[in-house]
């Protein structure tokens, strides 16, 4: 018979889905910034394999061009609220106890190899879990710190004079940027995966971030 | 030990208990089952209508707040809540603001070579270097006269607001020197400086200017400036994007009132600080 089992409190769901149009916009407003200054790669010495760039005509079409002094506005309108909204995140799983689910142990990395396994459909059976499996206490982890890296990075490049130790501890101005432009993707690539995840597991989880409950199957008394 | 006499009642049935059989206790357990998930079932329509309108009710919000912080009126090319937000940033970077924090300096090794040519607006590649003068608070100064200042020399990172950054040498006369000559009044918040001609212009609030960094400097990596690097005498002021570090200085005024700035006029943060 069915049960209706609380599985995301009402604060995860708010910071959640706060947190996904702030992260949409801290990436958009970040594409016009990058556009003016473009220059990344995915290479080996001299070996270009991507450039992290566009033609002008397909920048053009994203109406990404000449709008970097608007991208630095809405980055520096947006961040104040991005940033409270990811510190109010981390203060309650910190404070409810929430972090207990989410912060990987000992197991964590070895049931992830066998989630991802599973999900390959290379492994039959899903190693047991709770709330969360290794790979989603590890991607959940992950993404946190990320954020974290998000906001240290964008203060060594937006004030590199008055937090120039900050700067030269992720090795000055042009490697904050670098870095900071990194995590960047890594959020989008974050996404993609999400996505495909949420889409593969289907409708009751997804609504459980939506009303908090989720309906599970349990023996009939 | 006495017997105490234990009457029967009298004239009441004994009570007729009915034995069910296993096809009724099993459909009772099912009509349970079905009961309980009937009440699940609404129990989650419930739950699900509410969700969904909190969510849809905040996707409406959210997308109204959008469409109605992207029409506001424009101030300086940027709808007005920017503006002032850049404005609240301007000011808590200003609460920390120290005028002895200085930006890293580096080797003359790591100097950019050749020098990045960018932003020639207030330039002239034909004016007169000779007859220039810098009016600076009302008063004429030739280049000699700058350059009877304490001379100073830096090698820090040039950063456009664009993304790049570049290493270079500067050598000029600290502002805040100059300025303890020609003191501002106690009005003053801010300083205007534009080009001869007024082509381009920028406005640099008061701690920036006192930064013992902010030189206005005549020569670059060890030579004299080319017209390109705003000849003959420019600001250098590494606590700032370089938007503001002004090419070819004609004027300075000390202001009360935020004055105009060529790229704050185009969006831009006008403090642009670092």
């Amino acid at each position: 018979m069915k049960r209706l089992v609380k599985k995301h409190p009402l604060a995860i769901r708010w910071f959640h889905w706060i947190n996904f149009p702030l992260l949409a916009l801290m990436i958009w407003s970040g594409t016009l910034i990058y556009w003016a200054n473009a220059v990344y790669r995915v290479g080996f010495r001299k070996h270009t394999f991507w450039m992290m760039n566009l033609p002008p005509h397909a920048w053009d079409k994203l109406h990404v061009s000449y709008r970097l002094a608007e991208g630095m506005a809405y980055h520096f309108f947006f961040m104040w609220l991005f940033a409270i909204n990811g510190v109010l995140y981390v203060a309650y799983t910190v404070f409810s106890g929430e972090w207990r689910e989410l912060v990987p142990n000992r197991r964590s990395f070895i049931t992830a190899i066998q989630v991802t396994l599973h999900d390959l459909h290379l492994r039959r059976e899903a190693p047991p879990q709770g709330k969360y499996n290794g790979a989603q206490q590890i991607a959940y982890s992950s993404i946190v710190v990320m954020g974290l890296g998000s906001l240290l990075t964008g203060i060594a490049i937006y004030k590199p004079t008055q937090f120039h130790l900050l700067t030269s501890l992720f090795g000055g101005y042009p490697m904050a940027r670098f870095f900071h432009f990194w995590l960047t993707v890594g959020y989008v690539a974050f996404f993609v995966i999400h996505i495909a995840q949420v889409i593969r597991t289907g409708w009751n989880n997804f609504r459980a971030m939506v009303i908090g409950s989720e309906v599970v199957e349990v023996p009939n008394e | 030990m006495s017997e105490t006499p234990h009457e029967e009642p009298v004239g009441v049935p004994e009570p007729v208990i009915h034995e069910p059989t296993p096809e009724e206790i099993e459909a009772a357990r099912i009509a349970a089952i079905e009961a309980n998930d009937k009440d699940v079932a609404e129990q989650l329509r419930r739950m699900s209508r509410r969700g969904f309108l909190t969510l849809g009710a905040g996707a409406v919000a959210a997308i109204g707040a959008w469409k109605w912080l992207g029409s506001r009126e424009r101030e300086g090319g940027l709808p007005w809540p920017l503006r002032r937000m850049l404005h609240v940033n301007e000011a808590v970077a200003l609460s920390y603001f120290s005028t002895a924090r200085l930006n890293p300096t580096f080797p003359a090794s790591m100097i950019t070579r050749p020098a990045r040519i960018n932003g020639g607006d207030g330039l002239d590649a034909h004016a007169d270097v000779a007859s220039w003068r810098l009016n600076f608070a009302g008063n004429a100064l030739t280049l000699d006269d700058v350059k009877s200042f304490p001379k100073r020399t830096m090698i820090t990172e040039f950063r456009c607001i664009e993304g790049w950054s570049t290493i270079v040498q500067w050598g000029g006369a600290r502002l805040s020197d100059v300025m303890a000559k020609f003191p501002p009044p106690s009005s003053a918040r801010y300083l205007a400086m534009s080009t001869p001609g007024g082509g381009y212009y920028v406005s640099i609030d008061m701690p920036s200017a006192m930064h013992a960094q902010t030189l206005l400097a005549y020569e670059m990596n060890g030579a004299p400036l080319t017209w390109q690097h705003g000849a003959p005498l420019r600001l250098a002021i590494p606590v700032k994007y370089g938007v503001k570090n002004i090419k070819r200085i004609g004027q300075i005024a000390y202001t009360a009132v935020r004055p105009p700035d060529f790229w704050g006029e185009r969006g831009y943060d006008d403090y642009a600080g670092h």
